[in-house]
């Protein structure tokens, strides 16, 4: 199968700051019609002409998953970041073409739970809203902890508190105020499903509580994506295809080989789908394994990596591409 | 209609029979003339006018008469049709995918009319006309999936996604190659998996997973499996082995012909998109041997397949009694010149 998700050509339709921070985006299907369904949690892959570079970001998709007339999602502005929101902030503007993928669900709702505890930290919130839509639809059991850095960075915040009343529960940094998370788990019905999204800090937090309370790790789940961690220029051989390729210091592997024409699959970009794995077929030097998909063992094992977020420093490095 | 719809039975008198037309455009599963495990998947595409891969769902001249044995079958068992509870949406999911298809690509056989939620579908060949409420229960007179399932031909497993794994929770198997849905729900892809020889070692299965829990909405994959079935049965499963399996006794070089069927499994495999499931819809297409044989090609390299299968594959199949039976009869179609690459006959 060919790399990449089968796409949809899209306009801009809205562009609208929410904070100091965040901007929404709103698309619509180019000449009309209906956008695919989707289900809460899922995500796209926008596509960003960017000068001569392709930028490829995941975003989660926050909008109604049964309203097919349009595809909303937030991007947090990241100025250390390698452009991808920066490009989304400075560049897209009301009735721009763009090319999005088709939904892709990495952080789909457990639907056997009796009931979905969502803990949001940050632009983390973005998943859960359309879960939100989701279960109250159904008629599902859930409860929203979030926690933002003030009020005016609270992303939605207010909107959610209003539209579902005593079930949205914020947390602002700066009054002090944090998720009590122990007692939040002691207190669930049996069959609650825990969900997180936010800093790796927060996620690593609650995988490690719930796991120490003795929660099934089948009944936590998470999603983060990461971004392709810049690093010193290294040079690639492709053996398949027969070609070298240089990566760059702000550029991924993954980006690398798309560049150079090679067909390389992929999912969600940041290190979470197992899409991209490629076989290391020789090498000499260390591998910056940045991924959650691989096992320790397999990172120590030296034949494998993901290229969309990993690096490698060192004299050869040769890839079954 | 454009298609002429067959009046016949999988049963009893068995008069199931393949038209001229159904025969050229079976889906032959043998590329070469050996055969051995392979994750085997394309991209489900349209393909090849005329063929079993041209639309989303295959729509032939069993149709009408595939529908009354499904029905059949489940008012003797009603467990051949069985959804967990958290599986509701994935058959909401079912219901619109196969509708928006069907009407899309068989305008003449089936419509499909929307004002909002409130939907009304109109099935020709089988004489429905209905008007429901998606995503209400309460407006079908079965579950989602059960509902449009008994309009579909094929088996349906619908398969849960979760903890990197799918989960046999909701199907619908009336023309099984002798496995059980009442025995597989709950289970997941490598305890169903648990029986079938060698694919194991060879590793066939985690990178079969691996694929499915990859395939995306937007992207459907297809692939073809096959075996061996006596009588032109769509319903052979484990449940009812004491009634078929006697049919496999009594095979002589007169009737194998006429009795022996190639039974081929087109399956595919599509995201839905609200529930996030997986569903794999696993069409079964039968030939007799006397059919088979009418195309040069096929009679020589099912020969050559069939004489050169590992041992534990006929067993696992379910023919090992009878491959020396097989292989005899169909020597008499194979001269020994090469055979052309591919699956097509060689005439078009």
């Amino acid at each position: 199968m060919s790399a990449g998700t089968a796409k949809l050509n899209v306009t801009v339709a809205e562009v609208k700051p929410i904070n100091d921070l965040v901007t929404r985006f709103k698309f619509v299907r180019t000449g009309g019609g209906d956008l695919p369904t989707f289900s809460g949690g899922a995500h796209t892959v926008v596509e960003m002409q960017d000068g001569g570079i392709t930028r490829l970001n995941a975003y989660s998709l926050m909008s109604n998953p049964a309203d097919r007339g349009a595809y909303t999602i937030s991007v947090r502005r990241d100025d250390q970041g390698r452009g991808g929101s920066r490009f989304m902030h400075s560049q897209v503007k009301e009735g721009m073409e763009m090319v999005i993928s088709n939904p892709v669900n990495l952080f789909s709702l457990d639907l056997r739970a009796k009931k979905h505890l969502m803990l949001a930290g940050g632009i983390g919130i973005t998943p859960f809203m359309a879960q939100m839509h989701q279960l109250s639809m159904m008629d599902g059991n859930f409860e929203l902890h979030y926690s933002v850095r003030t009020a005016s960075l609270g992303t939605y915040a207010k909107e959610l508190s209003e539209r579902y009343p005593g079930k949205v529960h914020i947390y602002h940094d700066d009054q002090k105020e944090a998720i009590d998370l122990k007692t939040l788990l002691a207190n669930q019905p049996l069959g609650t499903h825990v969900y997180v999204c936010g800093p790796k800090g927060m996620i690593n937090w609650v995988h490690s509580t719930a796991g120490e309370m003795g929660w099934p790790r089948e009944a936590v789940h998470s999603e983060e994506f990461l971004a392709p961690a810049s690093g010193k220029p290294f040079e690639v051989k492709c053996a398949v295809s027969n070609k070298i390729v240089q990566v760059g210091e702000h550029q991924s592997l993954l980006e690398a080989l798309e560049a150079a024409g090679i067909d390389a699959p992929y999912l969600c970009r940041g290190g979470a789908c197992g899409q991209c794995e490629t076989n290391v077929i020789g090498y000499d030097g260390k591998f910056l394994h940045y991924d959650h998909w691989l096992t320790d063992e397999q990172k120590a094992g030296g034949k494998h990596i993901m290229p969309c977020v990993s690096r490698f420093e060192g004299k050869t490095l040769v890839l079954d591409r | 209609m454009t298609i002429q719809f067959n009046d016949e039975t999988f049963y009893g008198d068995f008069t199931f029979k393949n038209s001229d037309w159904a025969i050229k455009r079976f889906p032959f599963p043998f590329h070469e003339d050996s055969y051995m495990y392979s994750v085997n998947m394309e991209p489900h595409k349209s393909y090849r006018p005329g063929s079993v891969f041209e639309r989303t769902f295959d729509v032939d001249e069993h149709y009408v008469s595939e529908m009354k044995d499904r029905a059949r079958v489940l008012a003797n068992d009603p467990l051949r049709c069985q959804s967990l509870p958290h599986m509701t949406l994935a058959g909401w999911d079912l219901v619109e995918l196969i509708m928006e298809a069907k009407a899309a690509e068989y305008p003449d056989l089936f419509e499909l009319h929307k004002d909002g939620n409130r939907w009304r579908w109109i099935n020709k060949p089988l004489g429905i006309d209905d008007t429901f409420t998606f995503l209400d229960e309460s407006t079908l007179p079965y579950g989602p999936m059960e509902y449009i399932t008994r309009q579909t031909q094929g088996d349906f497993a619908v398969l849960d996604q979760r903890d990197d794994n799918l989960w046999m929770d909701a199907g619908m198997v009336t023309t099984q190659a002798d496995w059980s849905l009442d025995f597989d729900i709950g289970m997941n892809f490598f305890e169903w998996h648990a029986p079938v020889p060698k694919a194991h070692e060879m590793g066939i299965f985690v990178r079969a997973l691996k694929f499915l829990l990859n395939i995306q909405q937007g992207q459907p994959a297809r692939r073809l499996n096959w075996t061996m079935t006596v009588n032109p049965l769509l319903d052979t499963s484990p449940e009812n082995y004491h009634k078929w399996g006697v049919m496999k006794q009594g095979l002589t070089m007169e009737n194998i012909g006429e009795k022996q069927h190639l039974r081929v499994e087109l399956q595919t495999f599509f995201r839905l998109p609200r529930s996030n499931a997986l569903v794999f819809p696993i069409r079964c297409y039968l030939i007799s041997f006397n059919d088979l044989v009418k195309v040069p090609k096929w009679a020589r390299r099912l020969h050559r397949v069939i004489r050169d299968l590992p041992e534990e594959l006929a067993t696992y199949k379910g023919f090992i009694d009878n491959r020396p039976l097989m292989v005899e009869w169909l020597s008499q179609f194979d001269d020994g010149t090469p055979t052309s690459d591919g699956i097509w006959p060689d005439d078009d």
